[in-house]
């Protein structure tokens, strides 16, 4: 479970072009479940993505995280995690582990193979390559893009990168994942076969949170909740348990 | 002054390492006053951005400190031809009053390093950050140090001219003078050899007491500081002694050369990273009860611990060797 | 398992590939900085040669060398001298030198006429260095002629050739008798050219030194280490001049190299940004860049001492001995013997590595620090 109360993040603070893209935020996320944030593009959606998957940190506010498992606190402390404070180094510990994201313009590496592509978030865990790679493989076959294994992501159709992109916020195995616009520069088939993919996941467990102004993805009969949003501030939730 | 590379990379070493420092005594000194890590703000994050190029910074500065510290005897030694009357690197090192005071700032420049980034280690294994303020206290007394360092090393190559009679290593650690380097030279060999392996002994039980029981760890980082200083002194009163198979070659820095298989260099590479590594446990037994350290910093100490036991024992093992195999005896 | 290991080896691994994808850009990088330490090597190298060649030379060297001053001008020593000298307590043996130099006007060039001790070659026979041979055109059992100071030809033997090994200074050096060399010169019997005095002691020496300058007012007396000194500081001045105006030349290879570093292009940001966002963390990629730096440095240091290593000790550092040697006509065709030790590389390594890993930290850390979440707002 994702708690957060009154998030707010501002940039450019006490300076003439200071604004304020997420205000006074406060939410719940429900694990196992597919939330989705929708609203127009500025209207602090991603920002917000960005502070759940402890990218970046609140400049006021607080962010909980339930049931995380961390190297770096106690047991006690693990079941409901307060990541408002915590220096970078920690938050990328606990997003490598517990998140797998998927981005607008799905942001691969140019240059490399659609294997190593996928490889990518597990170098610095410090697990043996050869296990990630045979995760990594494993999950190629699962997206069926095992034949571009060894070919540079220059050379895939844009369903193949945007399963490669799924498959590469995967290979950590996280508990939750989250995606930005996924399906914006997808067209209605390839979108439906992203929502199609999202419900596999779903019913493996995973919680998962989109942020989309696209009808086909918050109309999705998937959809458990939808979270309303323009200007920073939460306009409306609907379909909460 | 005179012109030559090693004094040109040295000189070039040595402002390079002030410069990074300063940069990054400025950033410390900011950490000190603004840090706060509740704040979200962006002259925090801009801070915590920081924090990671000052330990980059302070990491290469040791790796340069460790080297510019053998390059620098290393020099005073290729130098020696140039000075009437100097036959090694003691020699050099006695042409002006600079040489000696520089020698033992790298020394201790190392040490202070090398706790340092042990601290800043520990530090960045706490989510909180709890040893900021004392890592960028310890920074604010490395900076000067260093800077002094420079500045003497400056001097002492600015003021070495060539033909200067000066004493060569049989007379600057000849038992007869009364200098402080007489003074080690002139220990007597008997208690001296009992103090090394005394200390080296009652160090080894109580690291591995505290290796296996956890307890200790304060007295465990006193000896083995106090073993450095024995060792050091026992290496100019008797070990190169052994090496040299003369009774009267007090000389530390003769051992680094080729003509002894270069054996110096793993016995001040021991002796140095045991010292760094016992002086680390007790610079961190104060931050023990730290609650985003309590399980950090016993693991840490634990590991340093064996370090140190490890390293002391091969010096230890070297010197023995070396006294139990030549036909040397004093 | 090992996961500080693992995550170094992860992350060395995906450095190779990235520099192997930026290539041109490397590349160009690569050549500048190795072509910094091959230069610089090849000086250090070569010095150190030249110095280890003639402490070689001088270790046959007699301790202290008498010079008779007139007017302020080395001038002929009377044997005289040299019995008073072998009285002086602590000298062991005095012995009389004879040599001198002869210009060629045929071949235009300066030869050096020494008549050696233990007498090996008898009157009419000469021994010669190797560029004599080759400037002359000669082999063993050939004639030479010389022309003696009253102009009249002198016929001898070569007995033999000066082995090439090392050249340095018995290259042009012509080893005659006592005979022949007071007909050459038309010395009187009796006169030297100076005088060399073996001391027992070595600590006595500057002692001995001082008591025959007192003796005989008009002689100086030249020890061997004084000898040494001057050579050592010599080569190293020379040296030392050109590694402070390399040192320029290093300067702008930084200047290059922190250009190089910052200016990452909109590419290589954008997926410092990508490995960030999915979850590289500041200190990885400061990692990646740390092994990216230790790869090309140690590429650019490896060859570049090898070529300098192959420039000096296979041709002779054809690129700068001009500059550095200076002699005569008989220039000395030797190969240097190849001497390289850890001093030399560690010197190397300072005047080149550091400098460029000090100039790529700050470039690195900049690259580091992107937000993680600058991927999602791009």
């Amino acid at each position: 479970m994702i708690e957060l109360s009154s998030v707010t993040k501002t940039f450019n603070a006490d300076r003439h072009n200071q604004f304020t893209a997420v205000d006074d935020v406060s939410l719940t996320i429900e694990p196992g479940r597919l939330t989705i944030l929708k609203g127009p593009s500025g209207s602090g959606k991603t920002t917000l993505l960005a502070l759940i998957g402890c990218m970046a940190r609140p400049t006021s506010g607080r962010i909980r995280l339930h049931n995380i498992r961390t190297s770096f606190f106690t047991e006690a402390e693990n079941s409901a995690l307060d990541i408002t404070s915590l220096p970078e180094r920690f938050l990328t510990e606990i997003r490598r582990t517990t998140f797998g994201f998927i981005f607008q313009q799905f942001n691969l590496v140019k240059g490399i193979s659609a294997l190593e592509n996928i490889m990518l978030p597990a170098y610095p865990t410090g697990e043996n390559q050869a296990d990630f790679r045979r995760r990594a493989l494993e999950l190629m076959e699962l997206f069926s893009v095992s034949r571009h294994a060894a070919s540079p992501v220059e050379w895939l159709s844009g369903g193949e990168l945007q399963r490669v992109a799924i498959a590469r916020a995967l290979v950590n195995n996280p508990a939750i994942i989250i995606a930005d616009e996924p399906t914006a520069h997808l067209d209605s088939k390839l979108s439906g076969e992203f929502m199609e993919m999202v419900g596999n996941l779903k019913s493996e467990g995973k919680t998962i949170l989109i942020a989309s102004h696209d009808p086909l993805v918050y109309d999705s009969v998937l959809a458990d909740t939808v979270v309303g949003m323009r200007d920073g501030r939460i306009t409306g939730i609907t379909g909460a348990a | 002054m005179i012109q030559h590379p090693a004094i040109l990379a040295l000189s070039v070493a040595a402002l390079l390492t002030c410069f990074m420092l300063a940069y990054a005594a400025r950033y410390g000194t900011r950490i000190l006053e603004k840090w706060d890590l509740h704040s979200g703000s962006e002259l925090q994050l801009d801070l915590e951005r920081r924090t990671y190029l000052i330990s980059v910074i302070l990491s290469y500065m040791l790796v340069f400190q460790i080297l510019s510290l053998f390059l620098y005897i290393f020099t005073a030694d290729n130098l020696h031809s140039q000075f009437t009357g100097a036959m090694c690197a003691a020699g050099s090192l006695g042409v002006n009053s600079y040489g000696y005071p520089v020698l033992i700032l790298k020394i201790v420049n190392c040490l202070l390093a090398g706790v340092w980034l042990i601290i800043n280690h520990v530090d960045t294994r706490g989510y909180d950050y709890p040893l900021i303020k004392t890592k960028y206290g310890l920074l604010n007394v490395l900076a000067p140090l260093i800077l002094l360092e420079a500045v003497l090393q400056f001097a002492y190559f600015l003021n070495l001219k060539a033909d200067v009679i000066t004493s060569c290593c049989g007379s600057l650690f000849s038992t007869e003078k009364h200098s402080i380097a007489g003074e080690i030279a002139g220990l007597p060999n008997g208690p001296m050899q009992l103090a090394f392996f005394g200390m080296m002994a009652v160090t080894a039980s109580v690291g591995i007491f505290f290796y296996l029981r956890g307890k200790g760890g304060g007295f465990f980082s006193f000896f083995s500081s106090l073993t450095f200083i024995i060792a050091a002194a026992s290496l100019v009163s008797f070990i190169c002694l052994y090496f040299y198979e003369l009774p009267s070659h007090h000389c530390p820095f003769c051992i680094l050369q080729k003509e002894y298989s270069y054996i110096g260099y793993a016995l001040y590479a021991t002796l140095l990273g045991g010292a760094i590594s016992g002086l680390g446990v007790g610079a961190l037994k104060p931050f023990i009860s730290h609650p985003s350290l309590s399980r950090v910093i016993p693991a840490i100490q634990h590991r340093l611990t064996l370090v140190t036991l490890v390293l002391y024992l091969l010096f230890t093992l070297i010197v023995t060797w070396r006294m139990l195999t030549t036909s040397f005896r004093l | 398992m090992n996961i500080p290991l693992n995550r170094h080896s992860n992350i060395l691994d995906f450095s190779l590939s990235s520099l192997l994808r930026r290539k041109s850009k490397n590349l160009s990088l690569l050549v500048v900085y190795t072509l910094i330490i091959f230069v610089i090597a090849s000086l250090i190298f070569f010095v150190q040669a030249l110095k280890r060649e003639a402490a070689q030379l001088l270790k046959e060297a007699p301790d202290m060398v008498v010079q008779r001053m007139v007017a302020g001008r080395h001038d002929l020593i009377p044997a005289a001298y040299g019995e008073k000298i072998s009285a002086i307590r602590g000298v062991t043996s005095v012995s009389p030198r004879l040599w001198g130099y002869y210009y060629d006007q045929v071949f235009g060039a300066n030869y050096t006429l020494l008549v050696a001790e233990g007498k090996p070659v008898e009157p009419g026979n000469i021994m010669i260095g190797a560029g004599v041979a080759r400037n002359q055109r000669i082999q063993a059992s050939d004639m030479l002629t010389l022309k003696t100071s009253a102009n009249e030809a002198l016929l001898l033997t070569v007995q033999g050739i000066y082995p090439s090994s090392s050249e340095l200074i018995s290259s042009d050096l012509i080893i005659l008798s006592a005979e022949d060399f007071q007909a050459m010169f038309n010395l009187p019997p009796g006169q030297n050219t100076d005088l060399a005095v073996t001391v027992a002691n070595p600590r006595e020496q500057v002692t001995v030194a001082a008591k025959i300058a007192e003796l005989f007012p008009d002689t100086r007396p030249i020890l061997k280490s004084e000898i040494l000194r001057t050579y050592d500081s010599l080569f190293e001045w020379r040296g030392g001049m050109i590694v402070v105006i390399l040192a320029v030349a290093v300067l702008s290879f930084i200047i290059f190299a922190w250009d190089k570093a910052t200016g990452l292009s909109a590419e290589e940001r954008k997926e410092i940004g990508i490995l960030k966002s999915i979850g590289w963390e500041t200190s990885d990629v400061l990692l990646l860049k740390f092994w990216e730096g230790i790869v090309i440095s140690l590429s650019a240091f490896l060859t570049g001492v090898v070529l300098a290593y192959v420039h000096v000790f296979f041709f002779s550092a054809a690129l700068f001995e001009h500059a550095l040697k200076g002699w005569s006509v008989i220039y000395p065709q030797f190969r240097l013997v190849p001497v390289i030790d850890v001093y030399q590389l560690t010197v190397l390594f300072f005047l080149t590595v550091l400098p460029y890993t000090a100039a790529t930290i700050i470039p690195a850390w900049l690259a580091a620090t992107v937000p993680p979440d600058a991927a999602m707002r791009s």
